[in-house]
């Protein structure tokens, strides 16, 4: 866990002083709303279709069990029992009152959590790697240069009035679980060829109306020229992004336009006379932030203890568990494992206050008290001892988020649609709960293998359909929903953008074409373990189309 | 961007004037009075460009009673019921079209 100091607690609780008396003004009508609405975004209050929305930042997706059991608090006293888990590692609370607004924030701040960098034209929460700090194939923690960023982009005055949003991911593993390629700005830690670590920076990357994958205008940046490089990208494009167009307003419009390379000479002669300057990170300073990540104080064990063994021979829907959702750790005798926030019929990430609250005490129990949010919409606990497993898969079997299907065709990736959205085109959430039904067949899902479902209700493409391996998209035709059908998008280190199927198909067929999708590459893969993505790379689009169309 | 007052209405059917109540966001709908209802069947009902901007207008300056007013179609059944017009109000009317997660029993 991190640890916060004096600094960032005062910062929070004048910022809940502030909202405090910014929101009274607003109810005595001394504010209207157009002055109102911009201070209310830059804590994280949305209007949405019914009722105000609380987003609450979780930075690079880390939580301790004790701002778990707060989030399900302010569940449970000042919204309708659950949370929203988000796309960006956030959290969501649909129904919360705009007068008990600065009650919750100040409950929250208790906790070290708020809603700044959640909504505005600001950089937004730095998001990362959920299994930062233990995944066997990183080379360090991101969460470090995470936490740096955050601390230069908290209230920056020069970057709280971009052209627009503004989204930053890092990863330090080989294996990309952060998107980074589909952000604003992407940096992937990596060691050159004389072993140091340093950052590849990719820029312009984006999904929303017009998507982009990332492009490299950095292969290496050393560590102490993390900030000064992001800045210089920050003021570049907040000189040159577009403002007179909220379409074309992201850094993605900017670097498209001006391509790659002119961009990147931009960036390089703004970086050069600030690149030793106060922004240079000493490496006591980096010390002294990776010095505030504690680690837990793990016990020597070894893997695949007896006990574990035994239990897995045992019980086989333990051993389907086992399979599915638990990952290796990168000390011997632990593992990694993830919650899935997508049962049955149920909408992708929401978690009940009982829920949070349940794995807020299996946390503290198992985890060392910590809990991570993935942008897939599910928890993880990071540090579970591998001898704990048995016990901790009862528990959590019990409270519902230990179903076997991390990565597979109902770990459904979903924004929240038209049921609560003021933006959105067409509903989401039924779409993703029809699906979870018609693929309930854990067998079949299996024998399916990696799958990633992602729906999003409009262009703006919160649930990342463009990198779906099936996308789905919602659009409005004469008042009646549609939805786009996409194959073959991803969003890891080979990130791809996924091919349009054809025509829109009715509300009503989606889960329908879904199928069909999945009986043609039943059909046409190679191989049982040639996945998904894989067939269509091999095969391309046009047999899925034909016998999608073929009966339509 | 152009505020809803100077947007041209183009009505082609009857339409209610709607927003968000400032306390809670509650979905509110403009009544003949000048005041807000949460209930459909109480609002103005209007079918003309001048009646419904007359109404918007009134509903746009009582910033303090409710947030984001605008012009939404209803459909009336022949015994008088009033009814959203399309699935966006239907959805803002009746709430999401799915069970709420604390209510699944989980």
């Amino acid at each position: 866990m991190y640890l916060y100091d004096d600094f960032d607690r005062t910062l929070v609780a004048e910022r809940v002083a502030e909202f405090r008396d910014q929101v009274a003004r607003r109810l005595s009508g001394e504010l209207t709303e157009e002055e109102f609405k911009p201070l209310r975004l830059m804590n994280g209050v949305y209007l949405q279709l019914h009722a105000y929305m609380l987003r609450i930042a979780i930075p690079y997706g880390t939580l301790s069990a004790d701002q778990l059991r707060m989030l399900a608090h302010v569940a449970r006293r000042y919204d309708r029992n659950y949370g929203h888990f988000t796309t960006r590692q956030n959290i969501q609370f649909n129904w919360i009152k705009l007068a008990e607004l600065p009650d919750a924030m100040a409950d929250l701040a208790r906790a070290g959590l708020h809603g700044m960098q959640t909504s505005g034209n600001c950089v937004r929460n730095i998001t990362t790697d959920q299994w930062a700090g233990v995944a066997p194939d990183e080379i360090e923690d991101p969460r470090i240069w995470a936490e740096l960023l955050r601390q230069l982009t908290t209230l920056h005055p020069e970057f709280s009035f971009l052209p627009r949003k503004f989204k930053i991911a890092v990863t330090a593993a080989a294996h990309d679980r952060a998107a980074v390629r589909v952000h604003d700005i992407g940096l992937r830690l990596h060691r050159n060829g004389a072993g140091e670590a340093g950052f590849e920076v990719i820029v312009g990357g984006g999904l929303g109306r017009t998507p982009f994958v990332g492009k490299t205008i950095k292969p290496f940046l050393p560590k102490r020229d993390l900030l000064s490089y992001v800045e210089a990208i920050l003021r570049v494009y907040n000189q040159f992004g577009r403002r007179d167009n909220i379409y074309k307003a992201r850094i993605k419009i900017l670097v498209h336009d001006l391509g790659a390379e002119a961009f990147a000479k931009e960036v390089e002669a703004e970086w050069q006379p600030i690149k030793d300057g106060a922004l240079a990170l000493d490496p006591a300073v980096i010390a002294d932030v990776a010095a505030r990540f504690r680690y837990p104080d793990y016990a020597a064990l070894d893997d695949n203890p007896p006990e574990l063994a035994k239990a897995r021979a045992g019980d086989r829907r333990f051993a389907h568990w086992l399979d599915n959702s638990v990952a290796n750790h990168k000390l011997a005798g632990y593992a990694i494992v993830t919650l899935s926030l997508k049962p049955e019929g149920a909408p992708p990430g929401d978690a009940t206050a009982e829920q949070m609250d349940a794995i807020a005490d299996l946390a503290d129990r198992y985890s060392f008290g910590e809990i991570r949010v993935g942008h897939e919409q599910n928890l993880v606990l990071p540090h579970v001892a591998q001898r704990d497993l048995p016990a901790l898969w009862r528990a959590l079997d019990k409270i519902g988020v230990a179903t076997p299907n991390i990565g597979l065709v109902t770990d459904i990736i979903s924004c929240p649609g038209l049921d609560y959205c003021s933006l959105a085109n067409t509903r989401s959430i039924p779409v993703a709960q029809e699906l979870t039904r018609r693929f309930r067949d854990l067998d079949l899902a299996r024998d399916l293998g990696r799958l990633h479902i992602n729906i999003s209700g409009c262009i703006n493409a919160c649930g990342h359909h463009h990198v779906g391996h099936i996308g789905l998209l919602g659009v409005e035709k004469n008042g009646e929903e549609y939805f786009q059908v996409t194959i073959g998008g991803r969003a890891d280190e080979n990130a791809e953008l996924g091919a349009l199927l054809g025509p829109a198909v009715p509300y009503g067929e989606v889960a329908d074409v879904v199928e069909d999708v999945v009986a043609a590459y039943l059909e046409l893969r190679a191989r049982p373990d040639e996945i998904f993505l894989e067939t269509v790379k091999r095969v391309g689009v046009e047999p899925f189309k034909e016998r999608v169309y073929a009966a339509r | 961007m152009t505020s809803p007052l100077q947007q041209k209405l183009k009505i082609t059917g009857p339409v209610v004037i709607t927003a968000n109540r400032l306390g809670d966001g509650a979905v509110v709908y403009r009544t003949l009075d000048g005041g807000w209802t949460t209930r459909l069947g109480e609002a103005a009902v209007v079918s003309t460009a001048p009646a419904a901007s007359e109404l918007l207008t009134a509903a746009t300056a009582d910033d303090i009673g409710a947030v984001g007013a605008y012009v939404a179609p209803v459909r009336l059944e022949p015994d008088g019921t009033v009814r959203p017009g399309n699935l966006r109000e239907i959805i803002r009317h009746a709430g999401p079209t799915i069970a709420l997660p604390a209510s699944l029993g989980l």
